[in-house]
Protein backbone atom coordinates (compact mmCIF):
# COMPACT_ATOMS: atom_id res chain seq x y z
CA UNK A 1 0.00 0.00 0.00
CA UNK A 2 1.46 3.33 -1.10
CA UNK A 3 -0.51 6.32 0.10
CA UNK A 4 0.17 9.30 -2.18
CA UNK A 5 1.51 12.18 -0.26
CA UNK A 6 -0.89 15.01 -1.04
CA UNK A 7 -0.39 15.92 2.58
CA UNK A 8 3.22 16.79 1.87
CA UNK A 9 2.33 20.05 0.15
CA UNK A 10 0.23 21.15 3.06
CA UNK A 11 3.05 20.21 5.31
CA UNK A 12 5.56 22.31 3.42
CA UNK A 13 3.19 25.24 3.49
CA UNK A 14 3.11 24.72 7.19
CA UNK A 15 -0.62 23.90 7.25
CA UNK A 16 -0.95 22.07 10.52
CA UNK A 17 -1.24 18.31 10.85
CA UNK A 18 1.47 16.19 9.28
CA UNK A 19 -0.86 13.60 7.73
CA UNK A 20 -0.65 11.60 4.55
CA UNK A 21 -3.89 11.57 2.61
CA UNK A 22 -4.66 8.81 0.12
CA UNK A 23 -5.95 10.14 -3.22
CA UNK A 24 -9.12 8.51 -4.60
CA UNK A 25 -7.30 6.60 -7.33
CA UNK A 26 -4.67 5.33 -4.90
CA UNK A 27 -7.10 3.71 -2.47
CA UNK A 28 -6.42 -0.02 -2.13
CA UNK A 29 -9.43 -2.26 -1.76
CA UNK A 30 -8.98 -5.89 -0.76
CA UNK A 31 -10.82 -8.60 -2.67
CA UNK A 32 -14.00 -8.06 -0.59
CA UNK A 33 -13.91 -4.29 -1.01
CA UNK A 34 -12.49 -3.38 2.41
CA UNK A 35 -9.96 -0.58 2.94
CA UNK A 36 -7.58 -1.10 5.85
CA UNK A 37 -5.96 2.29 6.40
CA UNK A 38 -7.48 5.68 7.20
CA UNK A 39 -7.87 7.69 3.99
CA UNK A 40 -6.88 10.93 5.68
CA UNK A 41 -4.19 9.41 7.86
CA UNK A 42 -6.13 10.69 10.86
CA UNK A 43 -8.88 9.28 13.04
CA UNK A 44 -12.52 10.05 12.27
CA UNK A 45 -14.82 12.17 14.39
CA UNK A 46 -18.24 10.53 14.90
CA UNK A 47 -19.94 13.84 15.71
CA UNK A 48 -18.82 15.35 12.39
CA UNK A 49 -19.73 12.09 10.69
CA UNK A 50 -23.30 12.31 11.94
CA UNK A 51 -23.57 15.75 10.32
CA UNK A 52 -22.23 14.43 7.00
CA UNK A 53 -24.65 11.48 7.02
CA UNK A 54 -27.71 13.63 7.71
CA UNK A 55 -26.95 16.75 5.65
CA UNK A 56 -28.35 17.02 2.15
CA UNK A 57 -25.41 18.94 0.70
CA UNK A 58 -22.91 16.46 2.19
CA UNK A 59 -23.32 12.68 2.38
CA UNK A 60 -27.12 12.78 2.37
CA UNK A 61 -27.04 9.11 3.32
CA UNK A 62 -30.48 9.37 4.93
CA UNK A 63 -32.00 9.97 1.50
CA UNK A 64 -31.57 6.21 1.01
CA UNK A 65 -31.01 4.79 4.52
CA UNK A 66 -33.11 5.01 7.68
CA UNK A 67 -31.31 5.24 11.04
CA UNK A 68 -33.46 5.05 14.21
CA UNK A 69 -30.92 6.98 16.26
CA UNK A 70 -31.44 9.94 13.86
CA UNK A 71 -35.15 10.38 14.40
CA UNK A 72 -34.52 14.13 14.84
CA UNK A 73 -33.73 14.26 11.10
CA UNK A 74 -36.89 14.19 8.92
CA UNK A 75 -37.53 11.93 5.92
CA UNK A 76 -35.33 8.84 5.89
CA UNK A 77 -35.30 6.93 2.64
CA UNK A 78 -35.95 3.25 1.96
CA UNK A 79 -33.71 2.60 -1.04
CA UNK A 80 -30.89 1.07 1.04
CA UNK A 81 -30.96 -1.11 4.17
CA UNK A 82 -31.66 0.36 7.60
CA UNK A 83 -28.27 1.16 9.13
CA UNK A 84 -29.15 0.26 12.74
CA UNK A 85 -26.55 -2.16 14.07
CA UNK A 86 -24.38 -1.79 10.97
CA UNK A 87 -21.20 -1.93 13.11
CA UNK A 88 -22.24 -5.41 14.27
CA UNK A 89 -22.35 -6.54 10.66
CA UNK A 90 -19.18 -4.92 9.33
CA UNK A 91 -15.79 -3.94 10.76
CA UNK A 92 -14.17 -0.55 10.29
CA UNK A 93 -12.16 -1.49 7.18
CA UNK A 94 -15.27 -2.93 5.53
CA UNK A 95 -17.35 0.16 6.33
CA UNK A 96 -14.59 2.40 4.95
CA UNK A 97 -14.67 0.39 1.73
CA UNK A 98 -18.47 0.61 1.48
CA UNK A 99 -18.50 4.38 1.99
CA UNK A 100 -15.50 5.05 -0.29
CA UNK A 101 -16.76 2.89 -3.15
CA UNK A 102 -19.64 0.53 -2.37
CA UNK A 103 -19.34 -1.04 -5.82
CA UNK A 104 -16.21 -2.84 -4.64
CA UNK A 105 -18.30 -4.62 -1.99
CA UNK A 106 -21.61 -4.91 -3.86
CA UNK A 107 -21.16 -5.27 -7.58
CA UNK A 108 -23.47 -2.89 -9.46
CA UNK A 109 -25.06 -1.37 -6.34
CA UNK A 110 -27.16 1.77 -6.67
CA UNK A 111 -25.21 3.32 -3.78
CA UNK A 112 -22.99 6.15 -5.10
CA UNK A 113 -19.21 5.99 -4.69
CA UNK A 114 -18.26 8.75 -2.29
CA UNK A 115 -14.49 8.67 -2.70
CA UNK A 116 -13.96 8.30 -6.42
CA UNK A 117 -13.05 10.96 -8.99
CA UNK A 118 -13.10 9.43 -12.49
CA UNK A 119 -14.97 6.98 -14.69
CA UNK A 120 -18.29 8.82 -14.95
CA UNK A 121 -20.71 9.09 -17.88
CA UNK A 122 -21.42 12.79 -18.58
CA UNK A 123 -20.05 14.07 -15.27
CA UNK A 124 -21.70 17.35 -14.28
CA UNK A 125 -20.70 20.41 -12.29
CA UNK A 126 -22.50 19.37 -9.07
CA UNK A 127 -26.29 19.86 -9.50
CA UNK A 128 -26.16 22.61 -12.15
CA UNK A 129 -26.84 20.28 -15.09
CA UNK A 130 -23.77 21.78 -16.80
CA UNK A 131 -20.67 19.82 -17.78
CA UNK A 132 -18.03 19.28 -15.11
CA UNK A 133 -15.42 22.02 -15.18
CA UNK A 134 -12.58 19.89 -13.88
CA UNK A 135 -11.31 16.35 -14.32
CA UNK A 136 -10.78 14.44 -12.18
CA UNK A 137 -13.82 15.61 -10.20
CA UNK A 138 -13.57 16.42 -6.53
CA UNK A 139 -14.89 13.27 -4.80
CA UNK A 140 -18.35 13.55 -3.18
CA UNK A 141 -16.74 13.44 0.27
CA UNK A 142 -13.23 14.40 1.36
CA UNK A 143 -10.91 11.77 2.85
CA UNK A 144 -11.56 13.18 6.31
CA UNK A 145 -15.33 13.22 5.80
CA UNK A 146 -15.20 9.52 4.86
CA UNK A 147 -13.28 8.84 8.06
CA UNK A 148 -15.80 10.84 10.08
CA UNK A 149 -18.70 8.92 8.52
CA UNK A 150 -16.98 5.60 9.25
CA UNK A 151 -16.40 6.68 12.86
CA UNK A 152 -20.11 7.52 13.13
CA UNK A 153 -21.18 4.21 11.56
CA UNK A 154 -18.96 2.39 14.11
CA UNK A 155 -21.23 3.80 16.84
CA UNK A 156 -24.29 2.06 15.33
CA UNK A 157 -24.24 -1.07 17.49
CA UNK A 158 -27.21 -3.02 18.78
CA UNK A 159 -25.45 -5.83 20.62
CA UNK B 1 -32.31 -8.41 10.85
CA UNK B 2 -35.38 -8.64 8.68
CA UNK B 3 -37.50 -7.94 11.74
CA UNK B 4 -35.47 -4.92 12.79
CA UNK B 5 -35.65 -3.38 9.37
CA UNK B 6 -39.40 -3.85 9.25
CA UNK B 7 -39.77 -2.25 12.62
CA UNK B 8 -37.63 0.73 11.70
CA UNK B 9 -39.27 1.20 8.33
CA UNK B 10 -42.60 1.21 10.07
CA UNK B 11 -41.45 3.79 12.58
CA UNK B 12 -39.89 6.00 9.92
CA UNK B 13 -43.10 5.72 7.91
CA UNK B 14 -44.86 6.92 11.02
CA UNK B 15 -42.46 9.84 11.42
CA UNK B 16 -43.13 10.63 7.80
CA UNK B 17 -46.87 10.48 8.23
CA UNK B 18 -46.56 12.87 11.13
CA UNK B 19 -44.33 15.24 9.21
CA UNK B 20 -46.65 15.37 6.21
CA UNK B 21 -49.83 15.60 8.24
CA UNK B 22 -50.79 12.00 7.56
CA UNK B 23 -51.06 12.53 3.81
CA UNK B 24 -50.32 9.07 2.47
CA UNK B 25 -51.13 7.83 -0.99
CA UNK B 26 -54.06 5.56 -1.52
CA UNK B 27 -52.34 3.30 -3.98
CA UNK B 28 -55.38 1.15 -4.57
CA UNK B 29 -57.62 4.04 -5.62
CA UNK B 30 -59.16 4.25 -9.07
CA UNK B 31 -59.18 7.40 -11.13
CA UNK B 32 -62.39 8.57 -12.77
CA UNK B 33 -62.26 12.14 -13.99
CA UNK B 34 -65.39 14.32 -13.81
CA UNK B 35 -67.34 11.21 -12.83
CA UNK B 36 -67.22 9.88 -16.40
CA UNK B 37 -63.74 9.51 -17.89
CA UNK B 38 -62.23 6.26 -16.62
CA UNK B 39 -58.45 6.31 -16.46
CA UNK B 40 -56.39 3.12 -16.44
CA UNK B 41 -53.81 3.82 -13.74
CA UNK B 42 -52.55 0.24 -13.37
CA UNK B 43 -52.35 -2.53 -15.94
CA UNK B 44 -50.16 -5.38 -17.18
CA UNK B 45 -46.77 -4.27 -18.48
CA UNK B 46 -46.29 -4.33 -22.26
CA UNK B 47 -44.45 -7.41 -23.55
CA UNK B 48 -41.23 -5.53 -24.35
CA UNK B 49 -40.80 -4.54 -20.70
CA UNK B 50 -38.85 -7.43 -19.22
CA UNK B 51 -38.35 -6.21 -15.68
CA UNK B 52 -41.84 -5.14 -14.63
CA UNK B 53 -45.06 -7.12 -14.52
CA UNK B 54 -47.38 -4.20 -13.77
CA UNK B 55 -47.23 -0.59 -14.87
CA UNK B 56 -48.57 2.18 -12.67
CA UNK B 57 -49.43 5.79 -13.29
CA UNK B 58 -47.59 8.37 -11.20
CA UNK B 59 -51.06 9.31 -9.89
CA UNK B 60 -51.16 6.13 -7.75
CA UNK B 61 -48.11 7.31 -5.79
CA UNK B 62 -49.38 10.76 -4.91
CA UNK B 63 -51.11 11.77 -1.69
CA UNK B 64 -54.90 11.71 -1.36
CA UNK B 65 -54.96 15.50 -1.66
CA UNK B 66 -52.92 15.57 -4.84
CA UNK B 67 -54.88 12.66 -6.28
CA UNK B 68 -58.14 14.50 -5.62
CA UNK B 69 -57.04 17.53 -7.64
CA UNK B 70 -57.03 15.40 -10.76
CA UNK B 71 -60.47 13.91 -10.26
CA UNK B 72 -62.43 16.96 -11.34
CA UNK B 73 -61.48 19.52 -13.97
CA UNK B 74 -62.75 22.34 -11.78
CA UNK B 75 -60.11 21.39 -9.21
CA UNK B 76 -57.33 20.60 -11.67
CA UNK B 77 -55.12 23.70 -11.84
CA UNK B 78 -53.68 22.41 -15.14
CA UNK B 79 -57.01 23.10 -16.89
CA UNK B 80 -56.43 26.87 -16.77
CA UNK B 81 -53.46 26.31 -19.02
CA UNK B 82 -55.50 24.12 -21.35
CA UNK B 83 -57.84 27.14 -21.74
CA UNK B 84 -54.85 29.32 -22.50
CA UNK B 85 -53.77 26.70 -25.03
CA UNK B 86 -57.14 27.12 -26.74
CA UNK B 87 -56.49 30.86 -27.11
CA UNK B 88 -53.17 30.07 -28.76
CA UNK B 89 -54.91 27.54 -31.01
CA UNK B 90 -57.27 30.22 -32.26
CA UNK B 91 -54.70 33.01 -32.66
CA UNK B 92 -53.79 33.98 -36.21
CA UNK B 93 -50.06 34.46 -36.52
CA UNK B 94 -47.34 34.53 -39.14
CA UNK B 95 -47.04 35.52 -42.81
CA UNK B 96 -49.75 33.06 -43.95
CA UNK B 97 -52.39 34.70 -41.72
CA UNK B 98 -53.41 31.40 -40.22
CA UNK B 99 -54.08 29.90 -36.82
CA UNK B 100 -54.08 26.20 -35.88
CA UNK B 101 -57.88 26.41 -36.21
CA UNK B 102 -57.64 27.56 -39.84
CA UNK B 103 -56.42 24.10 -40.86
CA UNK B 104 -57.59 21.80 -38.04
CA UNK B 105 -60.92 23.33 -36.95
CA UNK B 106 -61.39 22.51 -33.26
CA UNK B 107 -58.71 20.73 -31.21
CA UNK B 108 -60.98 17.66 -30.95
CA UNK B 109 -59.96 16.94 -34.57
CA UNK B 110 -56.64 15.76 -33.10
CA UNK B 111 -58.23 13.24 -30.73
CA UNK B 112 -56.05 10.13 -30.52
CA UNK B 113 -52.82 11.82 -31.56
CA UNK B 114 -51.32 12.07 -28.09
CA UNK B 115 -51.77 8.34 -27.48
CA UNK B 116 -49.44 7.39 -30.34
CA UNK B 117 -46.72 10.02 -29.95
CA UNK B 118 -43.80 10.07 -30.41
CA UNK B 119 -44.02 8.36 -33.80
CA UNK B 120 -42.11 7.97 -37.03
CA UNK B 121 -42.62 10.86 -39.46
CA UNK B 122 -42.03 9.54 -42.95
CA UNK B 123 -41.53 12.95 -44.58
CA UNK B 124 -39.01 14.10 -42.03
CA UNK B 125 -37.31 10.70 -41.84
CA UNK B 126 -37.22 10.70 -38.04
CA UNK B 127 -39.24 10.18 -34.89
CA UNK B 128 -41.46 13.16 -34.10
CA UNK B 129 -42.88 14.38 -30.82
CA UNK B 130 -45.91 16.67 -30.58
CA UNK B 131 -43.66 19.71 -30.21
CA UNK B 132 -41.99 18.90 -33.53
CA UNK B 133 -45.34 18.63 -35.33
CA UNK B 134 -46.43 21.94 -33.82
CA UNK B 135 -43.26 23.69 -34.88
CA UNK B 136 -43.51 22.31 -38.43
CA UNK B 137 -47.01 23.78 -38.65
CA UNK B 138 -45.74 27.10 -37.40
CA UNK B 139 -42.75 27.41 -39.70
CA UNK B 140 -44.03 25.60 -42.81
CA UNK B 141 -47.76 26.38 -42.82
CA UNK B 142 -48.22 29.55 -40.78
CA UNK B 143 -45.03 31.35 -41.65
CA UNK B 144 -44.52 31.95 -37.94
CA UNK B 145 -41.50 31.42 -35.73
CA UNK B 146 -40.88 28.08 -34.07
CA UNK B 147 -41.60 27.96 -30.34
CA UNK B 148 -38.91 26.98 -27.89
CA UNK B 149 -39.55 23.54 -26.39
CA UNK B 150 -40.48 24.91 -22.98
CA UNK B 151 -42.24 28.12 -24.07
CA UNK B 152 -45.48 28.68 -22.23
CA UNK B 153 -47.51 28.69 -25.45
CA UNK B 154 -45.89 25.46 -26.62
CA UNK B 155 -46.55 23.60 -23.37
CA UNK B 156 -50.11 24.90 -23.14
CA UNK B 157 -50.82 23.85 -26.74
CA UNK B 158 -49.47 20.34 -26.08
CA UNK B 159 -51.79 20.15 -23.05
CA UNK B 160 -54.78 21.23 -25.14
CA UNK B 161 -54.04 18.62 -27.80
CA UNK B 162 -53.24 15.91 -25.23
CA UNK B 163 -56.44 16.34 -23.24
CA UNK B 164 -58.43 15.44 -26.38
CA UNK B 165 -57.06 11.89 -25.99
CA UNK B 166 -57.62 11.67 -22.26
CA UNK B 167 -58.71 8.16 -21.26
CA UNK B 168 -57.39 6.54 -24.44
CA UNK B 169 -54.68 3.89 -24.01
CA UNK B 170 -51.12 4.93 -24.76
CA UNK B 171 -50.12 2.94 -27.82
CA UNK B 172 -46.71 3.95 -29.09
CA UNK B 173 -45.13 1.93 -31.94
CA UNK B 174 -41.66 0.66 -31.18
CA UNK B 175 -40.96 -1.36 -34.32
CA UNK B 176 -40.49 -0.49 -37.98
CA UNK B 177 -38.52 2.64 -38.74
CA UNK B 178 -38.83 3.89 -35.14
CA UNK B 179 -36.98 0.90 -33.75
CA UNK B 180 -33.43 2.26 -33.77
CA UNK B 181 -34.56 5.45 -32.01
CA UNK B 182 -36.38 3.29 -29.47
CA UNK B 183 -33.20 1.24 -28.90
CA UNK B 184 -31.26 4.44 -28.35
CA UNK B 185 -33.79 5.58 -25.75
CA UNK B 186 -33.70 2.21 -24.05
CA UNK B 187 -29.95 2.35 -23.79
CA UNK B 188 -30.18 5.79 -22.21
CA UNK B 189 -32.76 4.53 -19.72
CA UNK B 190 -30.27 2.02 -18.37
CA UNK B 191 -27.18 4.29 -18.50
CA UNK B 192 -25.84 5.33 -15.12
CA UNK B 193 -25.25 9.05 -15.61
CA UNK B 194 -23.36 11.57 -13.55
CA UNK B 195 -21.24 11.49 -10.45
CA UNK B 196 -23.99 9.66 -8.57
CA UNK B 197 -23.99 6.99 -11.31
CA UNK B 198 -27.76 6.57 -11.35
CA UNK B 199 -29.87 5.44 -14.29
CA UNK B 200 -33.58 6.06 -14.79
CA UNK B 201 -34.04 2.36 -14.04
CA UNK B 202 -32.20 2.59 -10.70
CA UNK B 203 -34.87 4.92 -9.38
CA UNK B 204 -37.99 4.19 -11.43
CA UNK B 205 -37.68 0.44 -12.07
CA UNK B 206 -35.61 -0.95 -9.17
CA UNK B 207 -36.96 1.40 -6.50
CA UNK B 208 -40.43 2.60 -7.42
CA UNK B 209 -42.70 2.68 -4.37
CA UNK B 210 -39.66 3.34 -2.14
CA UNK B 211 -39.05 6.70 -0.56
CA UNK B 212 -35.88 8.52 -1.53
CA UNK B 213 -35.68 11.12 1.22
CA UNK B 214 -39.17 12.73 1.15
CA UNK B 215 -40.02 11.63 -2.40
CA UNK B 216 -42.20 8.60 -3.04
CA UNK B 217 -40.66 7.17 -6.20
CA UNK B 218 -43.05 6.35 -9.03
CA UNK B 219 -42.31 4.44 -12.21
CA UNK B 220 -41.52 7.73 -13.97
CA UNK B 221 -44.31 7.25 -16.52
CA UNK B 222 -45.12 10.08 -18.94
CA UNK B 223 -48.77 9.34 -19.71
CA UNK B 224 -49.74 12.40 -17.64
CA UNK B 225 -47.57 14.93 -19.45
CA UNK B 226 -47.54 17.83 -19.68
CA UNK B 227 -48.12 17.78 -15.93
CA UNK B 228 -49.09 20.55 -13.57
CA UNK B 229 -46.62 20.55 -10.68
CA UNK B 230 -47.58 22.03 -7.33
CA UNK B 231 -43.90 22.82 -6.93
CA UNK B 232 -43.76 25.39 -9.75
CA UNK B 233 -47.47 26.02 -10.40
CA UNK B 234 -47.34 25.56 -14.17
CA UNK B 235 -47.43 22.86 -16.78
CA UNK B 236 -44.15 21.04 -17.33
CA UNK B 237 -43.00 19.31 -20.48
CA UNK B 238 -41.68 15.76 -20.54
CA UNK B 239 -38.22 16.95 -21.53
CA UNK B 240 -38.05 19.43 -18.67
CA UNK B 241 -38.76 16.56 -16.29
CA UNK B 242 -36.07 14.41 -17.92
CA UNK B 243 -33.67 17.32 -17.66
CA UNK B 244 -34.31 17.65 -13.93
CA UNK B 245 -33.90 13.94 -13.29
CA UNK B 246 -30.59 13.76 -15.19
CA UNK B 247 -29.34 16.90 -13.44
CA UNK B 248 -30.13 15.28 -10.08
CA UNK B 249 -27.58 12.56 -10.81
CA UNK B 250 -24.90 15.31 -10.88
CA UNK B 251 -24.61 14.82 -14.63
CA UNK B 252 -24.34 17.13 -17.61
CA UNK B 253 -27.93 16.96 -18.75
CA UNK B 254 -29.32 16.95 -22.31
CA UNK B 255 -31.27 19.82 -23.84
CA UNK B 256 -35.06 19.76 -24.13
CA UNK B 257 -35.74 18.99 -27.78
CA UNK B 258 -32.41 17.21 -28.31
CA UNK B 259 -32.31 14.01 -30.38
CA UNK B 260 -31.35 12.18 -27.20
CA UNK B 261 -34.42 13.31 -25.27
CA UNK B 262 -36.68 12.55 -28.25
CA UNK B 263 -35.32 8.99 -28.23
CA UNK B 264 -35.74 8.75 -24.46
CA UNK B 265 -39.29 10.08 -24.75
CA UNK B 266 -40.19 7.38 -27.28
CA UNK B 267 -38.76 4.68 -25.03
CA UNK B 268 -40.34 5.97 -21.80
CA UNK B 269 -43.70 6.48 -23.56
CA UNK B 270 -43.59 2.85 -24.72
CA UNK B 271 -43.08 1.70 -21.12
CA UNK B 272 -46.54 3.16 -20.50
CA UNK B 273 -48.30 1.39 -23.37
CA UNK B 274 -51.67 0.40 -21.91
CA UNK B 275 -52.00 3.19 -19.33
CA UNK B 276 -54.45 5.95 -20.25
CA UNK B 277 -53.45 9.36 -21.49
CA UNK B 278 -53.93 11.45 -18.36
CA UNK B 279 -52.71 14.91 -19.34
CA UNK B 280 -52.79 17.38 -17.75
CA UNK B 281 -51.92 15.33 -14.65
CA UNK B 282 -51.29 16.91 -11.24
CA UNK B 283 -48.09 16.03 -9.41
CA UNK B 284 -46.05 17.54 -6.61
C1 LIG C 1 -28.82 6.14 -3.77
C2 LIG C 1 -28.92 5.31 -2.58
C3 LIG C 1 -27.85 5.29 -1.52
C4 LIG C 1 -27.15 6.33 -0.94
C5 LIG C 1 -27.24 7.81 -1.26
C6 LIG C 1 -26.32 5.75 0.07
N1 LIG C 1 -26.48 4.40 0.10
FE1 LIG C 1 -25.58 3.07 1.39
N2 LIG C 1 -26.49 1.49 0.45
C7 LIG C 1 -27.44 1.61 -0.54
C8 LIG C 1 -27.88 0.28 -0.92
C9 LIG C 1 -28.94 -0.05 -1.98
C10 LIG C 1 -27.15 -0.62 -0.12
C11 LIG C 1 -27.23 -2.16 -0.11
C12 LIG C 1 -26.20 -2.70 -1.06
C13 LIG C 1 -26.83 -3.36 -2.24
O1 LIG C 1 -27.49 -4.38 -2.04
O2 LIG C 1 -26.71 -2.82 -3.34
C14 LIG C 1 -26.30 0.17 0.74
C15 LIG C 1 -25.47 -0.36 1.72
C16 LIG C 1 -24.83 0.38 2.71
C17 LIG C 1 -24.15 -0.16 3.87
C18 LIG C 1 -24.14 -1.63 4.30
C19 LIG C 1 -25.46 -1.80 5.03
C20 LIG C 1 -25.74 -3.10 5.74
O3 LIG C 1 -26.74 -3.12 6.43
O4 LIG C 1 -25.01 -4.07 5.61
C21 LIG C 1 -23.65 0.90 4.56
C22 LIG C 1 -22.85 0.87 5.85
C23 LIG C 1 -24.00 2.11 3.83
N3 LIG C 1 -24.72 1.76 2.71
C24 LIG C 1 -23.68 3.41 4.22
C25 LIG C 1 -23.98 4.56 3.51
C26 LIG C 1 -23.49 5.88 3.85
C27 LIG C 1 -22.65 6.18 5.08
C28 LIG C 1 -23.93 6.73 2.88
C29 LIG C 1 -23.64 8.20 2.69
C30 LIG C 1 -22.29 8.66 2.81
C31 LIG C 1 -24.75 5.95 1.98
N4 LIG C 1 -24.74 4.65 2.38
C32 LIG C 1 -25.44 6.48 0.89
C33 LIG C 1 -27.90 2.79 -1.12
C34 LIG C 1 -27.42 4.07 -0.85
C1 LIG D 1 -32.12 9.82 -8.10
C2 LIG D 1 -33.39 9.27 -8.49
C3 LIG D 1 -33.93 9.51 -9.88
C4 LIG D 1 -33.37 9.23 -11.10
C5 LIG D 1 -32.00 8.65 -11.38
C6 LIG D 1 -34.35 9.58 -12.09
N1 LIG D 1 -35.47 10.08 -11.51
FE1 LIG D 1 -37.22 10.56 -12.43
N2 LIG D 1 -38.00 11.16 -10.64
C7 LIG D 1 -37.37 11.07 -9.41
C8 LIG D 1 -38.24 11.59 -8.38
C9 LIG D 1 -37.90 11.67 -6.89
C10 LIG D 1 -39.44 11.98 -9.03
C11 LIG D 1 -40.71 12.57 -8.37
C12 LIG D 1 -41.53 11.45 -7.79
C13 LIG D 1 -41.94 10.46 -8.84
O1 LIG D 1 -42.90 10.71 -9.61
O2 LIG D 1 -41.26 9.42 -8.96
C14 LIG D 1 -39.26 11.68 -10.44
C15 LIG D 1 -40.24 11.88 -11.41
C16 LIG D 1 -40.12 11.51 -12.75
C17 LIG D 1 -41.17 11.65 -13.72
C18 LIG D 1 -42.57 12.23 -13.46
C19 LIG D 1 -43.55 11.11 -13.26
C20 LIG D 1 -44.97 11.62 -13.11
O3 LIG D 1 -45.86 10.79 -12.91
O4 LIG D 1 -45.22 12.83 -13.20
C21 LIG D 1 -40.66 11.18 -14.90
C22 LIG D 1 -41.38 11.12 -16.23
C23 LIG D 1 -39.30 10.75 -14.65
N3 LIG D 1 -39.01 10.97 -13.33
C24 LIG D 1 -38.47 10.19 -15.60
C25 LIG D 1 -37.12 9.88 -15.38
C26 LIG D 1 -36.20 9.47 -16.42
C27 LIG D 1 -36.57 9.26 -17.87
C28 LIG D 1 -34.97 9.32 -15.83
C29 LIG D 1 -33.63 9.05 -16.46
C30 LIG D 1 -33.17 9.99 -17.42
C31 LIG D 1 -35.15 9.58 -14.42
N4 LIG D 1 -36.45 9.94 -14.19
C32 LIG D 1 -34.15 9.45 -13.46
C33 LIG D 1 -36.11 10.55 -9.18
C34 LIG D 1 -35.24 10.07 -10.16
Amino acid sequence: MKPTLIGVTCLMLGAGAAVAETAPQAVEYDEYGAVAASLSGAAGDPVEGRVVVSTKSMGNCVSCHAISEMSDVPFHGEVGPVLDGVADRWNEAELRGIVANAKMTYDGTIMPSFYKDTGYVRPGDAYTGKAAKVAPLPPLLTAQQVEDVVAYLMTLKEE
Amino acid sequence: MKLTSLKVVASSALALALATGGAQADQEADLIINGDTEITVRTAAPAHLENLSEILSGWTFRTDETQALQMDDFDNPGMIFVDQGLDVWNTVEGSADKSCASCHDGPESLKGLRAELPKWNEDAGKVYTMEMYINDCRTERMGAEAYGWSDKNMVNLTALISVQSRGMPVNVAIDGPAQSTWEQGKEMYYTRYGQLELSCANCHEDNYDNYIRADHLSQGQINGFPTYRLKNAKLNSTHDRFKGCVRDTRAETFKPGSDEFVALELYVASRGNGLSVEAPAVRN
